[in-house]
């Protein structure tokens, strides 16, 4: 595929970009990506990534059959990942999330978020959404405490959700 | 580029008031935030760089927390002065475009008020911080959760309800927070127990880093010690547990110090005054030797061996005895021959003003 831009050299950056409300695809070649202020993937990352993807790259991100898949907002695909540790915008998040939860759990040693929650201006929190990440954390040690059969503390982790707005 | 727009330069910080600041130089908390519905910074064109500095600008005016902050373009900076705020903790080396092969990103831009502020277009589309004299966790999150909380509600952050703030590298994601402590640790690091202690901090999650943070040398005896995680924790729980940790790790320090003083008194005594003979008498002066100098002397004045120098003072010779500082100051190139002579007679001048401050050098010169 021929760059989008000079017309003469292999495309190797493949973009999706939102224009006017128009989704194009952008195929550039290095030398035109550069000038236009996008980073190349070149150097295989310097990044704390970087030793642990390579040793992922055999297994775990790549078993779900997710490989060949682009994300559709930036044309990103597994592949870049892997050479950059950079994922490509926050939609990567959803397309990838199989693969993507499992190298969080590897790197957090959790998969799900317990800080503040957000709701971005002009979107409404869901009326009863999801419990706050505290009460979902005494459920889960509520949870723990029974399968241990530990039913003092069971009962005292109860009282506290119960007490709880 | 004038840092003097700056009410106190971006150095409040050095002032050497926060808690624990004879072993705690500074204490600085980021969050890791992208815009929604934007591409990340390595995939982003420079146009779209222009308009996240233009939306993220907008949105700052409309806040108390940064509506008077300083704007640096760092992206129309010259090298030396990219340097300077780097040397002076305000931009990472990625954003200042010092790394090797490394150039500046255009739209990279900094803003800054009072003790916080956001790095724009970093590989995130914005890195808020904060920077504070001493281990004070508690207060600068609170300030940086003000800043946080009053942007969030002005631009539309990336948030997902699994993964938390999105980022661009997995290892940021869910607070986005990284909290980092500099810390000074010659008593560990004399008595050989520094190995161990850095040991045991992995294995509970924290991390450690040199002087300029991610992927800097350890210089001075100084450390950064920071969270590893982000997600799995609430903020407050991971602020807490490296707290405690630091705490920890001060014990050690001190009780090093003591068994120091204990065991060979003469030997440490020595150590101190020739780190202080040096500073004060040396033609030239390498910035590594100046670290390590000034090391020595931070240790003395810590364990009360060296009675004329200030706290204030050792920090003030910390920061502007780094390369782009002092070639500023001097008006003479980074990279001038010039430059080692230069930084002898400037701490020369800067502990003599000191000494004279406090009348004599210290009764240590006549014992």
């Amino acid at each position: 595929m021929r760059c989008d831009h000079c017309h003469e050299r292999e495309a190797v950056v493949h973009l999706t970009q939102v224009a006017d409300d128009q989704v194009v695809q952008v195929h550039l070649c290095e030398k035109c990506a550069a000038e236009k202020g996008i980073e190349p993937a070149g150097t295989p990352s310097k990044t704390p990534l970087g030793g642990f993807l390579a040793q992922l790259s055999s297994q775990g991100l790549t078993a779900d059959g997710s490989e060949g898949l682009r994300c559709p907002r930036c044309g990103a695909g597994l592949a870049d990942f892997r050479e950059t540790g950079r994922l490509g915008c926050g939609e990567c998040w959803e397309v990838f999330a199989a693969p993507l939860t499992d190298l969080v759990r590897r790197l957090h040693g959790a998969t799900k978020h317990l800080g503040e929650r957000y709701a971005a201006p002009g979107v409404e929190a869901a009326p009863g959404a999801a419990p706050s990440p505290a009460e979902e954390r005494l459920r889960e040690e509520l949870r723990d405490a029974v399968a241990a059969e530990d039913f003092e503390r069971a009962a005292k982790l109860r009282d506290q959700l119960k007490v709880r707005p | 580029m004038d840092l003097s727009l700056l009410p106190d330069g971006g150095l409040g910080w050095l002032d050497a008031s926060g808690p624990q600041s004879h072993l705690v130089l500074s204490t600085r908390i980021r969050l890791a935030r992208n815009l929604a519905g934007r591409v990340f910074g390595s995939r982003c064109t420079t146009t779209e760089r222009e308009a996240i500095l233009a939306d993220v600008f907008a949105a700052a005016l409309g806040t108390v927390s940064l509506k008077d902050a300083h704007l640096f373009r760092v992206d129309r900076l010259e090298r030396v002065e990219r340097q300077l705020l780097h040397e002076r903790h305000l931009v990472s080396k990625e954003l200042a475009g010092l790394e090797p092969a490394g150039k500046v990103r255009a739209g990279a831009a900094c803003l800054w008020q009072d003790a916080v502020g956001a790095m724009v277009n970093e590989e995130d589309h914005l890195r808020l911080q904060t920077l504070r004299s001493g281990l004070d966790l508690e207060a600068s999150y609170a300030l940086l959760d003000r800043v946080d909380s009053e942007l969030g509600q002005r631009l539309a952050f990336a948030f997902h309800s699994e993964f938390g703030y999105l980022t661009s590298c997995p290892t940021n994601v869910g607070t986005g927070l990284r909290a980092s402590v500099l810390i000074h640790l010659p008593g560990l690091v004399l008595t050989k127990e520094i190995g161990r202690v850095l040991q045991g901090l992995g294995q509970v999650g924290l991390t450690f880093r040199g002087l300029y943070g991610e992927g800097s040398e350890v210089v001075g005896n100084f450390f950064q010690l920071s969270n590893q995680t982000t997600l799995g924790q609430s903020e407050r729980e991971l602020l807490e547990h490296l707290g405690s940790m630091v705490r920890e790790v001060i014990t050690h320090e001190e009780q090093a110090r003591e068994v120091l003083l204990r065991e060979a008194p003469a030997i440490i005594e020595d150590k101190v005054w020739r780190a202080y003979g040096l500073l004060r008498y040396a033609r030239t002066l390498s910035f590594e030797e100046t670290m390590n100098l000034l090391s020595g002397v931070r240790l003395g004045a810590g364990l009360g061996l060296v009675g004329g120098v200030g706290m204030y003072t050792l920090n003030k010779l910390l920061i502007h005895t780094q390369p782009a500082h002092l070639a500023a100051a001097e008006g003479i190139p980074v990279d001038d021959p010039a430059l080692p002579v230069r930084r002898a007679r400037y701490v020369r001048h800067l502990l003599d003003e000191d000494a004279a401050r406090r009348g004599g050098t210290s009764a240590g010169d006549h014992r």
